[in-house]
């Protein structure tokens, strides 16, 4: 009888949520801009972000954030979103503050540019588009608004942007110092010898949330291949350099010197193989061979790069 | 000048007493069960690695002794510690030779200046995958000089090199300056802590955490033993 009377009071219970739940969504299918869903408990911070002459407010990001970035970052920025699951790789955890790009060293926070610079070009690889239909105030509050997720925005100052020294210009000299020290520093190892990411360690790699990820292949795509943080040279040298981080990507800013890096920089767009550019200009000027590098101070040659699939290859 | 002879004789008297009341505690850690097999590592894509190796060398997660004997075991006071905020002058290092860490659990003050220095023929890259200090990744090319850093809040981090995916090491930063990594026989021993109620903790990287309550009530010796419960893979 007891139990008669208690599934009696389950159906009527469910039968009153079921309608309620109906009539609640209604007002929603009405609108053509249908709200993410209720609003957690989260405090906005009154965080700001200041980018050239314009304040972002983080109060101001808030129905652009839960509208355009909830849906994979997490109404809590915590990378839960519902779509969270589906992508490869997967979304920014804002809570932990960790960030891919950055004109800042390793470990430290980026500066508002940085980020502003990241949501304007998206993250290619990704499923980050490229949110260029935003103003520049609408991505300076979204700047301001991620910030209420960490409180190490509240504890800490963007760390310092590396110095960037004037680029040297293009010379054969530089691509074939850049490629001994591709081989030097082992860049190799995960993006394999020709630049296409399959180095001996590129299928162990992890990222440091433990999920796969890999390693960048220079040799894909065209004139409109992009790099995950910018495609300038100057945004290559500033991803060396302060590293990827949360990625097993390291920084070496520590390891080479300005001039050096600019070598490198020369010689990466080289693995760029169908992308025109200045250096395979000059590349191809010196009918696709680059010269084994002899350092100018000591009598001894850069390692010799043999043509097996340890050590990067020859031109192309 | 006389008071500062004072002083200093003052000082001494109040360090010798407090070292001449210190207790001791020590004990063993062992665990029960089956631990995981630890597995051979193949360094063969990294031969200036291998090479150091007369034997495979094998994972370290669970390194055992005999008698059941646990190692690798951070033992440390916890709670009551009378030396709190003190960060010794002296550098910690970090090593990387033949592709292992050494040690491969370092235990370092919060604040402690950390030194990592490569010893191999190849490059690693240092990634400390810290959550709540600063998460940073930096390459070292042989040669270079050590890294030197520091951790500002007390946390236990596994660092690994991406290069050589099988390296794995753990940093222990804690706020205390009493603290032990158990050895071959599980033993492990915090000397100089003077009267007081003290929380002891024992800390494995796969295995968790224990705790044990001790009141040190003038000079003595306790024993504490810590016993892990192995798991199997």
């Amino acid at each position: 009888m007891d139990k008669l009377k208690s599934a009696h009071f389950v159906g009527v219970t469910l039968f009153t949520a079921i309608v309620g739940l109906v009539f609640a969504a209604a007002p929603a299918f009405a609108q053509d801009a249908p709200d993410v869903g209720p609003t957690p408990h989260l405090v906005v911070k009154p965080m700001e972000s200041h980018i050239g002459n314009i304040t972002g407010h983080a109060a101001a990001g808030k129905s652009d954030y839960r509208r355009y970035c909830a849906g994979c970052h997490g109404d809590l920025g915590d990378a839960n979103g519902e779509n969270a699951i589906w992508l490869d790789p997967k979304p920014r955890d804002f809570t932990i503050a960790t960030f891919k790009c950055r004109s800042t060293l390793t470990g430290t926070l980026p500066t508002d540019q940085d980020l502003y610079n990241t949501i304007g070009r998206g993250l290619t690889n990704s499923n980050m588009p490229i949110w260029n239909t935003f103003t520049k105030q609408q991505r300076a509050d979204l700047v301001a608004y991620i910030k209420i997720f960490s409180p190490r925005w509240e504890k800490e100052k963007a760390g310092d942007p590396i110095k960037v020294a004037a680029e040297p210009p293009v010379s054969l000299d530089s691509i074939a110092h850049g490629k001994a020290l591709f081989t030097k520093l082992e860049c190799w190892k995960c993006h394999g010898p020709a630049g296409k990411g399959d180095g001996p360690s590129a299928g162990t790699l992890t990222d440091s949330k433990d999920n796969p990820i890999r390693p960048y292949n220079f040799s894909a795509g065209k004139d409109d291949s992009r790099f995950k943080c910018g495609n300038t040279n100057e945004d290559i040298y500033k991803i060396f350099m302060t590293g990827v981080d949360g990625t097993p990507m390291p920084s070496f800013a520590d390891v080479i010197q300005p001039n050096d890096a600019w070598d490198l920089v020369h010689f990466l767009r080289t693995l760029q193989v169908n992308r025109h550019s200045k250096e395979n200009e000059v590349l191809s000027a010196a009918h696709g061979v680059i010269p084994l590098y002899v350092d100018k101070q000591t009598p001894n040659p850069a390692p010799a790069a043999p043509a097996d699939n340890k050590t990067p290859g020859g031109g192309h | 000048m006389r008071t500062k002879q004072t002083l200093l004789a003052l000082f001494t008297l109040f360090v010798g007493s407090s070292l001449m009341f210190a207790g001791t505690v020590s004990g063993k850690v062992t665990y029960t069960g089956t631990p995981a097999k630890q597995k051979p590592i193949d360094m063969s894509k990294e031969p200036s690695c291998a090479k150091q190796h007369a034997t495979p060398v094998t994972v370290e997660s669970v390194v055992t002794g005999p008698n059941n004997a646990l190692e690798n075991v951070v033992v440390y006071i916890s709670s009551g510690a009378p030396d709190d905020g003190q960060v010794p002058a002296t550098a910690v290092t970090f090593e990387q030779k033949g592709c292992q860490y050494l040690p491969h659990v370092l235990v370092m003050h919060v604040n402690q200046e950390l030194k990592i220095v490569n010893s191999d023929q190849t490059s690693h890259n240092i990634h400390p995958l810290a959550k709540v200090n600063r998460e940073w990744n930096k390459s070292q090319p042989p040669g270079t000089p050590p890294i030197v850093d520091k951790y500002d809040k007390p946390e236990f981090i596994s660092v690994k090199c991406n290069v050589h995916p099988w390296m794995h090491g753990e940093f222990a930063v804690l706020n205390t300056n009493h603290y032990d990594v158990s050895k071959g026989g599980g033993d492990f021993k915090l000397p100089d802590l003077p009267p007081g109620k003290y929380t002891i903790t024992a800390w494995h990287e796969d295995y968790g955490t224990q705790t044990a309550e001790v009141t040190i009530t003038g000079k003595e010796a306790k024993e504490v033993n810590f016993t892990f419960k192995a798991k199997a893979y």
